[in-house]
């Protein structure tokens, strides 16, 4: 049988569906680890820093919120008019699973939509206390539940490759954000107190990542930053690593080309192995020297990059992320 | 007899007190009951089921029926009300007693749907080209050539083997005495075959025990028969061609229904910005670049498939669609301009149309009706109103009806005016007393007035979908089966016959 076409809206459908998924996941992981970043005093920074890392402080001083830690909860659990937020990002979810059910399992679908009712109905008394640690991780297995359901039932043609390369590229994305979000943190370094204050920070940043034990079998009896920044960023088997995400990308794209023939991969393969070759190129120790921020920064910006040159070259009208 | 399972042929109560009998408060009046004891024909399938209904018990009818619904509602099978930019899914209300057609019974509607839309083709097909049934005076020109739905771009155009109405819905009811009768055509963009295949699924997996041994005409091969047919009009010529399904988009409230079409084609559902026309031939929108299209079973209204030669604001459609099905390099299903066959006033003269086509009387018999825009046919209606139902021609979804046995005194004068201001555009009939079925209720099992839409699926030939959907009145006493309006629906049950 010759392989079916695919229609460039369902490619782009796909894409997005899984970034914004993936993104509901990762923002669960961030929500999570901001709170056991909270110490006396200093909360509403910790907070804040999520708004930062997200480049959404227009937005939220928009919404006329204060900077307390309540308001940057609300802003992106309970705000389903945040394009950002939870509930937004899993709206959008299921708006391209709806244009996508021709394509996608009933079964997919039928998750679907139980998930996003749960979303919705997350109340205030959810953000509270020790609730708060449970809804977050009631968030990413409700996510982790879509994937299982994808990787057993989504049928393996062009769609799959779509897919994932959006949950890939917005993987990737949300790691640089993870440790972002520690860079916002950083305590000043000299005094032992604070030494191990930030080592219990870079375990808190590894948990969420859900790298804590895979990071502890890989690194030496003791680590620092650098072990952390480089695991997060390089490690060929962590499959939140930003370089794993870029090789899979890179696997999925070079089978558009080979299996289906899709023409005008060559600059995002392009742009992914440079991507590849930077990160392969530095040092940890050598990133955090010239600026680890400035360095994610600029990773996010490639993505970006990376996902316009993809929907250039197959979707039917590509617009950049708005919140990217 | 291939029934088995529990129930005892007789059905003979063998409930228990704490079970009572749900059917005992079930008394259907002077109505043709659907699930009547001792219908002729029925191979004693409704006993049976009435017995297994009384086993399952009232309390167990709800559960199930909760949880029916619930996996509706979850499966995404609804119809979407959009108000304030929120997305509502509704689904369509499902009731879980099934309604049976028997065997012979089936045979007789099969044939009479198969006859009505050949003669709904040919008549197509004549005004099209020759008009003879205008020339020999069986149906007024003006009747035709002034209605909104014609389209003269269709005038001397060809169509593969005369068919116009490739996916065809007749809505029947049923009177007090069981016949079977036309109410309206539905020739344009037929909806709610997906309810037929999905109330199945639902049954079957809710409700096994009341299927269970019961011999049924199964439905699931509506989409593989209707994709046959899609092949077989697509452009002479053509290896292999290219079906897709053609939607407003997820905006419309139909759409889970182009979803499931063309899932059981296995076709692409297409959106009009996906599809572009180049040297007039069709093509879509792939990430391989574009690809050619065939053939477009299109869920849009004539009006808004191309704006270059429609309304010229929609962004619905296709600019150049109509120029590349004139040159014959796609084709349509169903045809432009089929909405001129449907209409309530050419209804009318349907028993006429197929014996001037067919040379035979109508299978299908109409429901009598008054034609006001002939002089008899209003003073009759003006005579009789208050026992009348008075309908607008051209409006579906059962608006604008006035039933004169129900509508108070103020209301029958806004229909007398109405009707002196415009009388071409009203027919009315008489009150049907419509059949009924044993439905489940707050109340308990209580009889609903119910109409049967059967489709018709026609390439080269016609294929009739066993059965089809049964709606119900959900409102006690009402004759509205219209979604819109509140009404459900019931899976619907043709028997197979004896096996020899």
């Amino acid at each position: 049988m010759t392989p079916q076409p695919l229609l460039a809206r369902y490619a782009e459908g796909l894409f997005w569906m899984a970034r914004y998924l993936e993104r509901v996941e990762n923002l669960a992981r961030l929500i999570d680890v901001t709170q056991s970043f909270e110490s006396a005093g200093r909360e509403a920074e910790a907070w804040y820093a999520l708004v930062r890392i997200n480049a959404d402080e227009e937005d939220f001083a928009r919404r006329g919120g204060a900077a307390t830690p309540e308001a940057v909860k609300r802003f992106y659990l309970l705000d389903a008019d945040n394009p950002t937020s939870i509930p937004g990002s899993m709206e959008a979810a299921r708006t391209n699973a709806r244009t996508l059910r021709p394509l996608i399992s009933t079964e997919m679908w039928k998750g679907l939509n139980q998930f996003h009712r749960a979303v919705m109905a997350i109340a205030p008394a959810d953000l509270e206390g020790d609730s708060l640690s449970r809804l977050c991780a009631r968030l990413k297995e409700g996510i982790q539940a879509h994937t299982g359901i994808t990787e057993g039932t989504l049928f393996r043609d062009q769609g799959w490759h779509f897919y994932a390369l959006g949950r890939l590229i917005e993987r990737a994305d949300q790691t640089t954000r993870l440790l972002d979000i520690k860079y916002h943190l950083l305590v000043p370094a000299g005094h032992e107190e604070r030494r191990l204050a930030e080592l219990t920070q870079w375990g808190g940043v590894l948990r969420a990542a859900a790298g804590y034990h895979a990071f502890r079998r890989v690194s030496g009896a003791s680590f620092g930053a650098a072990d952390v920044v480089g695991f997060l960023l390089a490690d060929g088997s962590f499959p939140r690593s930003v370089l794993l995400s870029l090789e899979e990308i890179d696997r999925h794209l070079t089978l558009l080309r080979t299996r289906y023939g899709l023409r005008g991969i060559a600059r995002a393969l392009e742009r992914a192995e440079e991507m590849r070759a930077a990160l392969e190129a530095r040092t940890a120790e050598r990133i955090i020297a010239e600026g680890l921020h400035e360095f994610l920064d600029g990773l996010q910006r490639d993505l970006i990059q990376l996902a316009a040159e993809i929907g250039t070259a197959f979707f039917r009208d590509w617009r950049p992320l708005a919140a990217a | 007899m291939a029934l088995g399972g529990k129930g005892n042929l007789r059905g003979e109560a063998t409930v228990d007190l704490h079970n009572p009998d749900p059917f005992a408060a079930y008394d259907p009046g002077r109505f043709f009951c659907e699930l009547g004891a001792g219908r002729a024909g029925d191979q004693g399938a409704g006993a049976i089921l009435r017995q297994r209904i009384a086993e399952i018990g009232l309390a167990g009818l709800r559960a199930r029926a909760r949880a029916a619904e619930r996996d509706l509602i979850d499966l995404g099978i609804t119809f979407t009300v959009y108000s304030d930019a929120t997305a509502i899914d509704r689904i369509l209300p499902f009731d879980c007693i099934p309604r049976i057609i028997t065997a012979a019974e089936w045979a007789h509607l099969e044939a009479g749907v198969r006859q009505r839309v050949a003669a709904l083709n040919a008549f197509l097909d004549d005004i099209y080209h020759r008009r003879r049934i205008i020339e020999e005076g069986v149906v007024p020109a003006d009747l035709v050539l002034g209605n909104p739905n014609y389209r003269p771009e269709m005038e001397d155009f060809p169509v593969r083997f005369g068919t116009y109405v490739h996916i065809c819905g007749i809505d029947l009811v049923r009177d007090e005495e069981g016949t079977f009768r036309v109410l309206e055509d539905n020739a344009r963009t037929p909806s709610g075959v997906s309810y037929v295949v999905e109330n199945r699924h639902l049954m079957l997996r809710a409700f096994p025990d009341l299927m269970e041994g019961m011999r049924l005409r199964p439905v699931d091969d509506y989409g593989m028969r209707l994709r046959a047919a899609m092949v077989e009009i697509a452009p002479a010529g053509v290896d292999d061609p290219r079906v897709v399904l053609l939607s407003p988009g997820i905006y419309n409230s139909a759409y889970f229904e182009h979803v499931f079409l063309a899932r059981e084609m296995g076709v692409p559902l297409v959106e009009g910005a996906d599809l572009v026309v180049e040297n007039e031939r069709v093509f879509m929108r792939t990430t391989a670049g574009l690809r050619p299209v065939h053939t477009i079973y299109r869920r849009i209204g004539d009006d808004f498939l191309d704006p270059e030669v429609f309304r010229p604001d929609t962004m619905l459609g296709v600019p150049g669609l109509i120029g590349a099905w004139r040159r014959g390099n796609v084709a349509l299903a169903n045809a432009v301009g089929t909405g001129v066959a449907d209409d309530k006033a050419i209804y009318a003269y349907m028993p006429r149309i197929i014996r001037f086509y067919l040379d035979e009387e109508a299978i299908l018999p109409n429901v009598e009706t008054h034609i006001c825009r002939e002089r008899d046919g209003l003073a009759y209606t003006l005579d009789h109103l208050a026992q009348l139902v008075i309908k607008p021609v051209g409006e579906s979804g059962g608006y604008g009806i006035t039933i004169g046995p129900r509508a108070s005194a103020a209301e029958l004068e806004q229909a007398r005016a109405a009707l002196l201001a415009d009388p071409a555009n009203w027919i009315s009939q008489p009150v049907i007393g419509l059949s009924v079925g044993p439905t489940l209720t707050e109340e308990g099992l209580r009889p609903r007035h119910l109409d049967l839409r059967p489709f018709a699926v026609t390439g080269r030939e016609s294929w009739v979908l066993p059965g089809g959907l049964s709606r119900v009145a959900l409102k006690e006493g009402s004759l509205i089966v219209n979604s819109s309006q509140g009404g459900g629906s019931k899976d619907t049950w043709v028997l197979a016959g004896e096996t020899p």
